[in-house]
């Protein structure tokens, strides 16, 4: 075999016109226009066949308006905060919660595992609605808890068991070497923990808890079910009041989106940094 | 009190499973001396060492270190591994903390010694394995013989009585291996009391008061040096001598 027998040129050839179009990130953009114009059309014509009546001029003084009192804030505005409220609240509750039975989970207490596990199993494989009707109509009345009590808690918990597998596998993820060197400079088992696991852990669990923070916001919208005020259940009172049903459930839907993808993007940015400085 | 070695180990019997990593080990190490520990990977060396330090524990026998009795759930294990140094394999360096970081933690947190106090301490130290210069450092940044000489020095900074030493030059490039070995050729001379698992035999030969020879988790061989390597009398030592001194 001599070199002539090898090809020459080792430059991958250029692809074909077709390919580097369809491949392009304008053309992308192009097709996504594309399909969302028709969607918006769509939607556009089918209410027009309905003679559906839109009246999007009367949607944003449900979110703020100016009055003599000055600025109000809308409806709409109310409910995003309740939600904020609501999911700043259960967030916290279910880092804690989480937390708590990752630890439980790790300890080198046999039923502490035990009562880890049988929390997470029951609160993973149990319908967040079902889950909201039992913090409710069960839980609420024997603990005397406030409807937005019962919801807090609720979210809480079942994020918590979520919450607490994303920090299980960041302590797994710290390599078990670094246990042995901070036991064997005679540190106990939480001084380790808060000085050297945790430490290096927390940066790697960033990411997917604040894809949890997200997922919250998202499933906070159920308990509209038990009527606490929050966006969904406002859009929802909105809509039975002035029969806006379009308008409402789009602008509901908009600003879910817009702090969803908010969050996202920060994430993403996130993780470039944390991707940096390894 | 001073005569007393200061580990003691009686018939120690450890199993992970149905492995008997450990089959009735006993080996005393006295104040001040230099112990060699050798043999194939397997041996059970290295889980010796370890349960040294509490690491591991054994199932049977009896383990004294420095005096006190050492087994699962004692209360004392905290306080006796700070007395007990342990330079790992793989350096085992805290990555999030900076050179100085690393050295100042233990004193700060577990002996509560103050942040100015434990610095002094960690200088000292890093002096005296020749790397002062890269205190404020992550380990990252450095080669493998500096991480392992923060290692030692991290060690040497929580004021330990007896030194353990697990394969501490196996994960080093060779041009590195020397500076480490110079620093622990040092603290021999010191007069710490070392329990190396190694195979660096040259330094065996130079520090060592006595050689262990271990094979499928019993000691096999314990023997002087000039003994040991001259004239070892079991056959397996003899294999192993031959095959790591021959190249």
């Amino acid at each position: 075999m001599s070199d002539a027998a090898l090809p020459q040129n080792l430059m991958p050839a250029r692809p074909p016109l077709s390919r580097r179009v369809t491949g392009s990130t304008g053309f992308a953009l192009l097709m996504y226009a594309g399909l969302m114009g028709l969607f918006v059309y769509g939607a556009y014509s089918g209410a027009a066949r309905m003679g559906y009546n839109w009246q999007w001029y009367n949607i944003p003084r449900y979110i703020y308006r100016f009055t003599d009192d000055g600025f109000q804030a809308g409806e709409l505005m109310i409910g995003l905060g309740m939600t904020l409220v609501l999911s700043l609240g259960a967030f916290l509750l279910a880092v804690g919660a989480g937390l708590a039975m990752a630890l439980l989970r790790l300890s080198d207490l046999v039923i502490g595992k035990w009562l880890s596990i049988a929390l997470l199993e029951f609160l993973r494989n149990m319908p967040l609605l079902v889950l909201v009707y039992l913090f409710y109509y069960v839980l609420g009345p024997i603990f005397t808890w406030s409807r937005i009590t019962a919801a807090v808690i609720c979210l809480g918990v079942f994020h918590g068991a979520l919450v607490s597998e994303i920090i299980r596998g960041g302590i797994k993820s710290v390599a078990q070497g670094q246990w042995e060197a901070a036991r064997s400079i005679g540190m106990t088992k939480g001084q380790a923990y808060l000085y050297i696991i945790l430490p290096q852990a927390v940066p790697l669990m960033l990411p997917p808890l604040t894809n949890e923070a997200i997922q919250l916001i998202k499933s906070s919208a159920i308990v509209s079910v038990i009527a606490v005020a929050e966006l969904t259940t406002v859009g929802r009172n909105l809509v039975s009041d002035t029969y806006m049903s379009f308008e409402v459930w789009f602008t509901v839907a908009l600003i879910y989106l817009a702090i969803t993808l908010t969050m996202s993007f920060g994430v993403s940015a996130l993780e470039n940094r944390i991707g940096r400085h390894e | 009190m001073t005569d007393a070695p200061v580990i003691s180990a009686r018939k120690l019997d450890k199993f992970y499973g149905d492995f008997h990593a450990l089959k009735g080990v006993s080996i005393d190490v006295e104040r001040g001396e230099r112990v060699v520990i050798c043999g194939p990977s397997g041996s059970g060396k290295s889980t010796l060492i370890r349960c040294f330090n509490a690491l591991e524990f054994h199932q049977g026998g009896k383990l004294f270190v420095a005096g006190n009795e050492v087994y699962e759930g004692a209360k004392n294990i905290n306080l006796l591994r700070q007395h007990v140094g342990m330079v790992f394999q793989q350096f085992n360096l805290f990555p999030h903390l900076t050179v100085l970081e690393n050295l100042t933690i233990g004193p700060q947190k577990v002996r509560g010694v103050s942040r100015a106090a434990a610095e002094a301490t960690a200088r000292k130290f890093l002096e005296r394995v020749r790397i002062p210069d890269q205190a404020d450092k992550y380990p990252r940044q450095l080669s493998g013989g500096q991480q392992q000489r923060v290692a030692i020095a991290r060690s040497l900074c929580m004021e330990t009585r007896i030194m353990l030493f697990d394969e501490p030059t196996s994960a080093l490039d060779p041009e590195m291996i020397s500076e480490v070995l110079e620093v622990m050729v040092e603290l021999a001379q010191e007069g710490m009391t070392m329990v190396c698992v190694t195979h660096e035999m040259g330094f065996a030969r130079k520090v060592a008061d006595r050689m262990v020879f271990m094979d499928a988790g019993e000691i096999v061989e314990m023997a002087d040096p000039e003994t040991f390597f001259d004239h070892p009398r079991s056959e397996r030592c003899r294999d192993f001598l031959d095959k790591i001194l021959d190249h």
